[in-house]
């Protein structure tokens, strides 16, 4: 079941002296449970992307379908966490801000809490705790309103490469048993083939799709273990020359 | 958490401690030791000659001033006079310019037609506008009030329009991703992050306001230490002026202090 289709979607800015097409005739599309990253050269309109497809943004043109209202959930570049709230408070934000802090949607938040070791700290604020669990907590503020579709904005970027490989484990292996749909938007081609099942390339801007990759190591269930397979430095030859227009 | 901490303490950290506290101590001492100096130094010049206390005052012409001024009831009232005029133009100057800031950060169509006015006001000598406002607010409080809010409410929207312009960007799109409309990032986000800015808004107007009421009832009032100031310079009474003077001073600090206290209580989570 698709969950997102983008039909020939464009995107164009305007300033004062020129027009930009940022986004030129991209379509692609997202299936239930699946892990998909969009990787590209930096600058090529990834974020832009990731607006239009939230909804931030309208499209110049073409056509962009997401299943129901409640279907997108954002998850940007650092943790955005609010300081001044609790650690329980910060992940209610998403539920306050729809009208739904119902006590059962409470419930399945402080569940997801629970079972991600984060319970005793809900009263702590996010000062308080580690980056590796301020990611978390805002993993679980975008699953709190328990959306369709997860869009990471490159997620990890803020952290230092050690942390960054144990919070993407982490992440990755939070939105598997939570049975979640991702778009991972990033410029790391490690980072990509570690966590996804297909791996979209794009274009320098205007971005447009390159080339779809699946990465064939969905057998394996952490992106720790899959750095390891020899699927994954073939796949990351592949990709490298993809990306640096040698294919 | 100090508790805790207190057992692993080792014996050169118990000095550095200590020593940062004596540090400390030593500063306060000498900051009252300096006040008492001063105030010796004066008395003597004014006992010896050295300066004419008729002009100069002396610091025990000032306490027997203040001991009449209190016995004789009038320093409440007037203290009571200006006290009350800072505090509704404190209070008018703020949350009026808080709102200008909300509605200009709401709109902003608004803020770019404004933005020139209201730079031109900030520039504006506020005191050039008293005679103008002693013929429309009249010559009573209403005038002095008037001026202790004009001279704080433009530095308030200015302020607090720069904080809520500077509010973070991605905490914004981040709300509006899910869904947030305006009025939600604004109190969940705008209002909130800007607990601080507020706190030192405050902090500024508690300087203007009373700038504000002592401009106002040099130019109209009857009543308030403003006018005893007046009052005893035309009369040649410098022992009334200093007193006023004096008080004024400890009247604006323990503002300040309070302003502090509540600034510190609120913004440690901000």
């Amino acid at each position: 079941m698709s969950i997102l289709q983008l039909q020939d979607v464009s995107k164009v800015f305007y300033t004062k002296t020129q027009q930009t097409t940022a986004v030129s005739h991209l379509s692609l599309e997202v299936n239930a449970g699946e892990f998909v990253a969009l990787i590209g050269p930096s600058g090529c309109g990834k974020t832009t992307i990731l607006s239009l497809i939230s909804g931030l943004l309208a499209p110049t043109s073409g056509k962009i379908v997401t299943s129901g209202d409640n279907a997108i959930g954002y998850m940007l570049q650092r943790d955005q966490l609010f300081e001044w709230r609790t650690i329980e408070k910060n992940v209610t934000l998403g539920l306050e801000i729809k009208h739904k802090n119902t006590p059962e949607m409470r419930a399945h938040a402080f569940e997801l809490l629970k079972k991600y070791g984060l319970w005793e700290f809900r009263k702590h604020y996010p000062q308080q705790i580690s980056g590796g669990m301020r990611q978390r907590v805002a993993l679980i503020r975008t699953l709190a309103t328990d959306p369709d579709l997860l869009l990471l904005d490159e997620p990890f970027s803020a952290l230092d490469f050690q942390t960054r490989l144990e919070v993407c484990d982490d992440v990755y292996s939070i939105i598997k048993k939570e049975n979640k749909t991702a778009l991972l938007v990033t410029h790391d081609i490690s980072e990509a083939i570690s966590l996804a099942d297909r791996i979209i390339v794009l274009t320098a801007r205007p971005a447009t799709v390159l080339t779809v990759q699946e990465t064939g190591l969905n057998d394996i269930d952490s992106p720790l273990k899959r750095r390891q397979s020899p699927k994954f430095s073939k796949q990351f030859e592949i990709l490298h020359s993809y990306l640096h227009g040698t294919i | 958490m100090n508790t805790s901490k207190k057992k692993t303490f080792t014996r050169e950290h118990l000095l550095f401690l200590r020593n940062q506290k004596r540090r400390k101590i030593f500063v306060h001492v000498t900051q009252v030791g300096v006040l008492i100096l001063l105030l010796w130094l004066w008395e003597l010049a004014a006992t010896l000659g050295w300066i004419d206390s008729f002009i100069m005052s002396s610091p025990s012409r000032i306490w027997n001033t203040l001991k009449e001024l209190i016995g004789a009831g009038t320093l409440w009232k007037h203290m009571g006079v200006s006290l009350l005029e800072t505090l509704a133009g404190f209070a008018i100057g703020t949350t009026l310019g808080y709102l200008v800031a909300v509605i200009l950060w709401w709109n902003t169509f608004l803020k770019d037609v404004f933005e020139p006015y209201v730079v031109v006001l900030n520039s504006l000598p506020k005191i050039a506008l008293g005679p103008i406002i002693i013929i429309w607010a009249g010559t009573g409080k209403a005038s002095i009030i008037t001026m202790a809010v004009l001279i704080s409410v433009v530095i308030t929207t200015i302020t607090i329009l720069n904080g809520f312009l500077a509010t973070d960007k991605d905490k914004a799109l981040l709300l509006r991703s899910m869904g947030a409309n305006k009025l939600q990032i604004f109190t969940k986000l705008v209002a909130p992050s800007n607990v601080p800015t507020l706190m030192a808004t405050l902090k500024i107007n508690v300087g203007m306001a009373w700038i504000g009421s002592i401009m106002g009832e040099y130019l109209v009032s009857k009543e308030g230490l403003g006018y005893l100031i007046v009052y005893g310079s035309q009369v040649f009474r410098l022992d009334l002026v200093m007193t006023c003077t004096i008080v004024l001073c400890l009247l604006a600090g323990v503002m300040y202090a309070i302003v502090s206290i509540l600034e510190k209580i609120v913004v440690k989570r901000f």
